[in-house]
């Protein structure tokens, strides 16, 4: 059986780089793999990050009136009862308006400068200013394009003439702000969500595969290892997902203009790091699945929803109950989501992630130390 | 003495004088450039059990989806029950039983259910439903798992099951594809046994299997190579024509002698 | 001894699937395990294969033992499991270059060995496996759990569904196998097939019947049995069946296989009970015995 002349380390690589092949055989000719491998996570970046740009409905802003006459009242009034514009809070003074923004409700605060009513009578011209969270300058646009709509609207019903004008300036401040619904919110969450999706899934319905099929018998029954068969179906999928983590990225910055202000390989060493706590997720689902359909319902309920909702992706944590709180800890996307958020728009490096980087360390060990003894050497 | 060719000629004789349940002439059946069946024609007497045989990739089911209304012919004519399957597909559908061992009743409900199921499909009253219930169970002495689960039936018992099923609505033909697969003996010949009593009251049987053996039960056979049919005549004619013993070995000289 | 099997049971959640088998094979043989579906056949295969762990009882193949020295066992044996399990979307040329590299060989090395069975596919070898015929998938099949030149074959139920000439051409490859010294380990439900084994096992329910050879099993058989055949086939069963001494009555395709209880039992008086039942076309002679005559008497 063995060659006598061949060392016994060829043997066991060939008979790997073998099993391999083979697993790349079966992704490239199974059309179905191919789509959700990588049309679905271009087809979900691109949804996404579109609907959320051009999303102007019932955007949150404060209002910071310095001159509280009829005139702005009356503009007020009108901004209010628009279908695009909700007014969260009404502030005072300018000292406010940092705090509005932390709060994490508000994408811009418009502020109607004193003596607004008296300027426009005399001086013929008003300035509206909104101040918008640096990181959305398609959020910031749109947002003074609206309110001058609105503002014009308003003036053709008064029947003002044409000579007065209200400018709106847009400006914008250098905030960032985590709890806002913004593109550049998403981008990482939805990379979190495909990553572990795909990779944790695509594993585990590939193990499964062989068990529906029957080839697991003969698996078993040859001089393959189970370390062997493990690795080697992960193998093509950790090489896949990083392909797809590099797509997400490069659509991310061209596309939707996000920054990557840190470093690119921690950025890739993290991504990997979190590929294979997925993955080993997905190994650990297919221990306990006989059949494909089980193996994707489990990585979509059991995966894919809490990960949504647990992981601050579209929820923020802080305003969960106290119980849903805790779990989200044990939710590996919540560590994930936080790593690239700080990597990619603050730009910090390990010093400051390396608490984050350690949990995920840790978990993904556990997996990879429960898959190992749960997979089953026997068919039962 | 009567001879074996005069009893058989008399046999062929009786049978012309009856009714004929299926006529096919030059049936033909193409997918694109693929001829798979290459105008066929044969007939089926009433009350007989005719054995339509083949290897996998013959014809035969190409061949008898058209015969049971479930595909169009591309040319030729066949009728089943007086329907013609072209212009009266569905009412060929509603006048024959069909049989398959790849589905026959659904495992998750009971015996009970399942014939009630299966007689509503078949446009039985609530009170014929009733009647066939307690007949069958009575014929089958199913008494003591009426109500169980049909998955939790052993293979034989599931197989005669549906075979008295595809027959609730007492249609004038079954079709009963791949009847039987790896039952013990004993209850294969149990449930052909069923079908000789079926025979016996008129039904006429056509069954298709790969399984040679099952041949020798039927009182002719035909046999596909290559979209046409090779031979016709009884298991019995046919072992004197080939000089053989078994329809396995008839059907090893058909194929040897196509290739 | 090839195959060493004593006392193994196996229960699926109180359900006895098979019970106190005991059975050897010889170095060489070729031995067939004959039964119908759910006799127990896989059960057994899977337990000497190592993919599953008896409740009872011990097991040898190749001298190693099933529970302790599985891993041996593994990298030995060649296995052929039911639905003949390949790769459907890769060719017939990687389905054997995978196993073979699996096994830490080329199908160079010991390609004399398939060689009879390979050219038969080799026109096709760079077609999927799942476009193949049935006959085809098995020779295929077979190739694979050969490459590696094992010593012992499991081959479970390698001819289900397979047309009869495919299964006849599959026998005639067994037998040539055996020559160049396999041990062969068949499970077949097909009776006639049973005939081209050295010896057999008969098993149902989970239970063996008889251990012989196909012949003994056949020359032992003490009881007399009878072609019987008339004109009306389904009044003749019943006929049959109500005579007083009739022992068993059973369809074999042409003729009747009837079996009497007594001893001194006279083919003339079932003729005359037959015509007084208003036969026709009365036959009665001795009917050549077969296995499964032997089967359904166990």
């Amino acid at each position: 059986m063995l060659r006598a002349s061949q060392p016994i380390a060829i043997t066991k690589m060939k008979r790997f780089i073998g099993f391999v092949k083979k697993e790349f055989y079966h992704i490239f000719r199974d059309k179905r793999s191919l789509f959700i491998l990588f049309g679905m996570p271009i087809a979900q970046i691109l949804l996404f990050g579109f609907a959320i740009t051009n999303e102007i409905n019932n955007v949150n802003i404060a209002i910071l009136d310095k001159s509280n006459d009829a005139e702005t009242q009356k503009i007020i009034h009108k901004i209010k009862s628009s279908p695009y514009f909700n007014i969260e809070n009404q502030i005072d003074k300018e000292s406010d308006i940092e705090s509005e923004f932390k709060k994490g409700k508000i994408k811009a605060v418009l502020i109607f400068e004193p003596n607004f009513s008296k300027n426009l009578e005399t001086k013929k011209v008003a300035i509206i200013q909104a101040i918008t969270d640096a990181t959305e300058p398609n959020v910031a646009n749109t947002i003074a394009n609206y309110t001058s709509a609105i503002i014009q609207n308003y003036q053709a019903q008064k029947k003002q003439s044409k000579s007065n004008q209200v400018k709106v300036e847009v400006q914008t401040r250098m905030f960032y702000n985590p709890e806002l619904k913004s593109v550049f919110n998403f981008v990482p969450g939805v990379m979190t969500v495909i990553l572990m999706l795909v990779s944790a899934m695509m594993t585990s319905i590939s193990i499964t595969r062989e068990k529906e099929l029957g080839t697991m018998e003969i698996l078993l029954v040859s001089p393959l290892k189970s370390f062997q068969v493990i690795i080697g179906k992960v193998f093509p999928y950790i090489f896949l997902s990083i392909i797809n983590a590099i797509v997400i990225l490069t659509l991310g910055y061209f596309v939707f203009k996000m920054p990557i202000n840190g470093n690119l390989f921690l950025l890739a060493f993290e991504s990997i790091l979190f590929i294979i706590s997925a993955l080993s997720l997905g190994i650990l689902i297919s221990t306990v699945s006989n059949s494909q359909q089980t193996a994707m319902m489990l990585s979509l309920m059991g995966l894919m929803l809490p990960v949504i909702i647990l992981s601050g992706f579209i929820f923020p944590i802080d305003s969960m109950p106290l119980p849903m709180q805790v779990i989200s800890n044990i939710i590996p996307a919540k560590w994930f989501i936080i790593i690239v958020k700080a990597i990619m728009l603050k730009g910090v490096g390990i010093q400051y992630i390396w608490k984050e980087t350690l949990v995920l360390i840790g978990m993904t060990t556990i997996f990879i130390a429960v898959s190992i003894k749960k997979y089953k050497i026997r068919l039962e | 003495m009567v001879s074996k060719k005069e009893i058989a000629s008399q046999v062929r004789n009786d049978k012309m004088e009856q009714e004929k349940i299926i006529t096919v002439q030059n049936l033909t059946k193409k997918f694109g450039n693929f001829t798979a069946v290459k105008g066929i024609s044969f007939d089926v007497y009433k009350g007989e059990i005719f054995g339509f045989l083949g290897a996998n990739g013959a014809g035969k089911t190409t061949a008898m989806k058209m015969l049971i209304g479930i595909s169009n012919p591309t040319s030729g004519e066949a009728n089943v029950a007086g329907f013609d399957v072209h212009s009266q597909a569905e009412m060929v559908k509603k006048s024959i039983g069909y049989m398959s061992q790849k589905f026959s009743m659904y495992d998750d409900l009971t015996i009970k259910e399942n014939i009630t199921f299966f007689g509503g499909i078949y446009g039985l009253s609530r009170i014929q439903i009733k009647q066939k219930i307690t007949q069958l169970v009575d014929e089958l002495e199913l008494q003591d798992v009426v109500n169980n689960l049909v998955g939790s039936l052993p293979l034989g018992w599931k197989q005669k099951l549906s075979f008295s099923v595809a027959l609730l609505h007492e249609p004038k033909i079954v079709f009963l594809d791949e009847p039987t697969g790896g039952v013990d003996p004993i209850t294969r010949r149990q449930f052909w046994e069923m079908i000789y009593t079926q025979a016996y009251k008129g039904t006429t049987i056509f069954v298709t299997t790969h399984y040679m053996d099952e041949a020798e039960y039927c009182d002719r056979v035909s046999i596909m190579v290559d979209g046409a049919i090779e031979a016709l005549d009884s298991p019995k004619n046919l072992k004197e024509q080939f000089k053989v013993d078994s329809m396995n070995d008839v059907f090893l000289k058909l194929a040897r002698n196509v290739e | 001894m090839s195959i060493e099997v004593q006392n193994i049971s196996k229960s699926y959640n109180k359900i006895k699937a098979v019970e106190n088998i005991t059975f050897d094979v010889n170095d060489g043989e070729l031995f067939g395990l004959i039964g119908p579906d759910g006799a127990g056949k896989t059960t057994i295969f899977r337990i000497l294969t190592t993919l599953l762990l008896a409740n009872e009882g011990s097991a040898t193949v190749a001298g190693y033992d099933v529970v302790k020295e599985y891993k041996a066992i593994r990298n030995s044996v060649g296995y052929m499991p039911g639905k003949f399990s390949l790769y459907q979307d890769l060719t017939v040329e990687e389905n054997l270059e995978f196993f073979a590299t699996i096994f830490g060989t080329t199908i160079e090395e010991n390609y004399d060995l398939i060689k009879d069975i390979y050219i038969q596919i080799e026109p096709f070898k760079t077609r999927r496996a799942g476009a193949l015929s049935g006959g085809m998938k098995q020779k295929l099949a077979l190739c694979c759990a050969l490459i590696h030149k094992p010593k012992v074959l499991f081959l479970d139920e390698p001819t289900t569904g397979v047309d009869p000439v495919s299964r006849k051409e599959f026998w005639i490859m067994l037998k040539r196998l055996q020559k160049k010294g396999i041990t062969i380990l068949v499970s077949t439900p097909y009776m006639d097939e049973a005939s081209l084994c050295d010896r057999i096992a008969l098993i149902q329910k989970g239970k063996i019947l008889k251990i012989d050879s196909p012949e003994n099993i056949i020359n032992n058989y003490e009881k007399i049995i009878y072609d019987v055949q008339a004109k009306n086939t389904h009044g003749l069963i019943h006929d049959l069946k109500n005579y007083l001494s009739q022992y068993s009555v059973y369809a074999f395709g042409e003729y009747i296989h009837y079996i009497d209880k007594k001893a001194d039992f006279n083919p003339n008086d079932l003729h005359d009970y037959l015509e007084n039942k208003n036969h026709t076309d009365i036959v009665i002679k001795p009917a050549v015995i077969t296995i499964e005559d032997v089967f359904m008497d166990l």
